[in-house]
């Protein structure tokens, strides 16, 4: 059967399975919006481009599938790029298609062209320009494997606008062959024995686990393997809904702003197990002195995480359910070992057990004026921790991730790698789109929360019931506190002079707003939030200089925190 | 330390830029770089020189590996090989000094390949180091203008790399 270009993309596209795309069109892909007029695939029209992308992300984020976006040539396609980095940096699979100007006029400087080839290449896992109709087929099933398999990573597909109207005969490959793209998924057993042998020996063991573990759908063996060995399980930001966090053997968030136990016990350890993890600058601190006393395991499915930042000393390349299930079967054959081990490490946790005591990760509550850690826990506490959080970036985001008792996976979805302001928003409306009927929750800054509020219409359109939490301190205060501590309080640009009537602008848009200032408003506010219908936004006027803490300052060793007195 | 390494890619749009991207986005050094062909047409061979210790050799050996065009790497500073890299030089010429070009050339094993009356143009292939020797003794005389390829390379032995 002859198919125009675009209608060959969508019939793809149903083929991998995608019914919802997030998109906003133009000029340059009119041809598919005119298909998708008629088509069975959900469209979702955001406001900004941007968001388009987050929201696509935030849809991979909490199902695991491939998010889709459409954008077209030029400012459409520019747009995107800040999410396309966000959720490359958070290697989440991702297709986005963006039109192009017609292939003869490529490289003319056309009106609204924009070299996205060029432009995303540093921030795709892959991209591709499609030249001949003859290809598209094929491109968009290459474009959904290199996507999900792997580490997975956002591909892009140009797509000119001549090759959209162009037709072809249409067969969907059944198979992709990639000569140079073949992932290591089987851990080398040598490798796993010798990884078995290291942590029966150990006295210290800690495991260090990042976003991988979610990726790759292997959180239920780690926590079979926490389980079978007690070994204590600190999480980075990305894994903070990777491990429930009131298990006992949970330390909570490690890093710059970790705790203090985590952040001791990284530091004390004789063997580092990380997996899903990449050594990040902001879980490390002061690299040379981070683990200093441990040898390091190190499981992952990217060789080039591997050896990056820390010297390893046993790498395994490898998805990480494949390696921590051969490690679980393995050390599970061996219960006296196992027991040995358990009681030789008794005194570890009992020492992790006097930190954690002296020094828990608490702040200083008030009845004056709200903390914002304690709207965070009336949050975790209200909803049960079965709500789907999203955050923003700055302080609201840390405190999210050090206040919030996660338990469930892929319910916390955060910008870690890249740190994007505007996340939030877009990314609660996806995975709205995803659960329409679960809770969904963005935490958000007052400076964030600007950065993509148009989105607020689109919640409205769509009857997407997201509600928004504002940690309103009218400050970017996550920079106000660097000023504070480094930089004599010169509070530069960080001041949000203009307090914003947020409830107005909720009603501007058709959501509702809500508002406090006082300590014991703030639970019957969450409620009243969840129980009304559609979106709404609640605006807490918070303690205005609160600092996130324990924080290492930047250029020390973990250990070297400045605590909550 | 200097490396050469031989990258095999896909012979595709925006290759070129990948692979030289990959080294200018992650603060890699090229000393150079040449690209051709192979027998198989959808493949070509990139030869590239660069410097670094053992651990940033080890991350640009990943990286490049890592790139889904990027069909084998191999790093030849390991293993036995040969060097050879093409030089054409023009050389400024007199009376005078035409004798002693021309027994350089002779000792090189090099060519001329375009003579004026103010120039020869010397064409010589070799290691690195035989072109750095002929331009050490020619540049007495003055020279004009020099092109070099940037070294290519292949292992010893009867083992070959696909493409
Ligand atoms: C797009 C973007 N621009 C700038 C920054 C730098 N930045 C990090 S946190 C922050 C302040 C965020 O303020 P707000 O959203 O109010 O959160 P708060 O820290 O006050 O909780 C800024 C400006 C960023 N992360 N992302
Ligand atoms: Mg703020």
């Amino acid at each position: 059967m002859e198919l125009t270009g675009s209608q060959i993309l969508l019939k793809s596209l149903t083929l991998e399975g995608v019914d919802t795309v997030f998109g906003y069109p133009g000029g340059a892909v009119i041809n598919i919006y005119d298909d998708l007029y008629e088509s069975s695939i959900n469209h979702i029209l955001t406001r900004h481009e941007q968001a388009a992308v987050h929201a696509a992300d935030g849809y991979a984020r909490c199902t695991g599938k491939v998010g889709v976006a459409i954008a077209t040539s030029g400012p459409g396609a520019t747009n995107t790029v800040t999410a396309i980095a966000t959720a490359y940096m958070d290697s989440i699979p991702m297709v986005i298609i963006t039109g192009q100007v017609p292939t003869p006029l490529i490289g003319n400087d056309a009106f609204q062209e924009a070299d996205m080839c060029g432009i995303t290449r540093p921030c795709t896992k892959h991209n591709y320009l499609v030249k001949d109709i003859r290809d598209l087929a094929k491109t968009i099933k290459e474009a959904f494997y290199i996507a999900r398999t792997g580490r997975p990573g956002p591909v892009l597909i140009d797509l000119p606008k001549d090759i959209q109207v162009t037709t072809y005969k249409f067969s969907y490959p059944d198979k992709v062959s990639l000569r140079g793209y073949k992932p290591t998924y089987s851990g080398n057993i040598r490798q796993i024995e010798k990884a078995a042998k290291m942590i029966l020996a150990a006295r210290k063991p800690v495991l260090y686990v990042g976003g991988g573990i979610t990726l790759s759908g292997a959180d239920d063996v780690l926590l079979k393997l926490a389980e079978l060995t007690q070994i204590p399980v600190t999480t980075t930001l990305m894994a903070m809904a990777a491990f429930p966090q009131r298990h006992p053997l949970a330390l909570g968030m490690l890093g710059m702003h970790g705790t203090f136990f985590a952040n001791m016990s990284v530091t004390e350890c004789d063997l580092l197990i990380a997996v899903g993890s990449r050594f990040d600058d902001r879980v490390t601190g002061r690299i040379d002195s981070f683990a200093e006393k441990a040898k390091i395991i190190h499981v992952d499915i990217d060789p080039t995480s591997i050896g990056k930042n820390v010297e390893v000393d046993l790498p395994i390349v490898g998805d990480l359910k494949d390696v921590l299930g051969k490690l679980h079967g393995h050390l599970n054959k061996k219960p006296e070992l196992v027991e040995d081990l358990i009681e030789e490490t008794e005194e570890w946790r009992s020492m992790i057990g006097e930190w954690r005591e002296r020094q828990p990760m608490t702040y200083r509550s008030s009845k004056s004026v709200i903390k914002p850690q304690y709207v965070i826990e009336k949050i975790s506490e209200v909803t049960n921790e079965d709500a789907i959080i999203t955050t923003e970036v700055g302080q609201h985001q840390m405190w999210a991730a050090q206040f919030y008792t996660f338990r469930h996976p892929k319910t916390f979805l955060t910008s870690g790698g890249l740190g994007t302001m505007g996340f939030g928003l877009p990314a609660a409306l996806g995975a709205q789109v995803a659960y329409p009927d679960r809770q969904v929750i963005d935490i958000s800054g007052d400076g964030s929360f600007q950065m993509n509020s148009q989105e607020l219409a689109t919640l409205v359109q769509y009857k997407l019931p997201v509600k928004i939490v504002i940690l309103n301190n009218n400050y970017l205060g996550m920079v106000r506190q660097w000023q504070q501590m480094f930089f004599e309080k010169r509070y530069s640009q960080t001041v949000m002079e203009l307090p914003i009537d947020f409830i107005k602008l909720a009603e501007a848009y058709g959501a509702t707003g809500l508002q406090t200032k006082k300590v014991e408003d703030v639970e019957a506010i969450i409620k009243q939030a969840l129980e009304t219908p559609g979106p709404v936004l609640m605006n807490f006027i918070v303690s205005r200089e609160e600092n996130v803490l324990p924080m290492v300052p930047a250029g020390k060793a973990i250990h070297e925190m400045v605590l909550a007195s | 330390m200097k490396h050469t390494i031989s990258v095999l890619v896909e012979n595709e749009f925006g290759v070129l830029s990948r692979i030289s991207g990959l080294f200018s986005g992650r603060g890699f050094n090229i000393e150079s770089l040449s690209v051709a062909p192979t027998m198989d047409p959808e493949l070509s061979r990139m030869t590239l020189v660069t410097r670094g210790d053992d651990k940033i050799l080890e991350q640009i050996t990943k990286q490049l590996n890592k790139l889904i065009s990027t069909i084998k790497v191999v790093d030849f500073t390991d293993g036995e090989y040969i060097e050879r890299e093409l030089a054409l030089i023009k050389v400024s010429t007199d009376a005078e000094s035409r004798a002693e070009a021309l027994r350089i050339v002779d000792i090189f094993r090099a060519k001329v390949i375009d003579v004026t009356p103010k120039s020869y143009t010397i064409e010589i292939t070799g290691a690195p180091a035989k072109i750095n020797g002929i331009l050490e003794l020619l540049r007495p005389m003055g020279i004009k203008e020099v092109v070099r390829s940037g070294p290519v390379v292949i292992g010893r032995g009867a083992k070959g790399v696909v493409g």
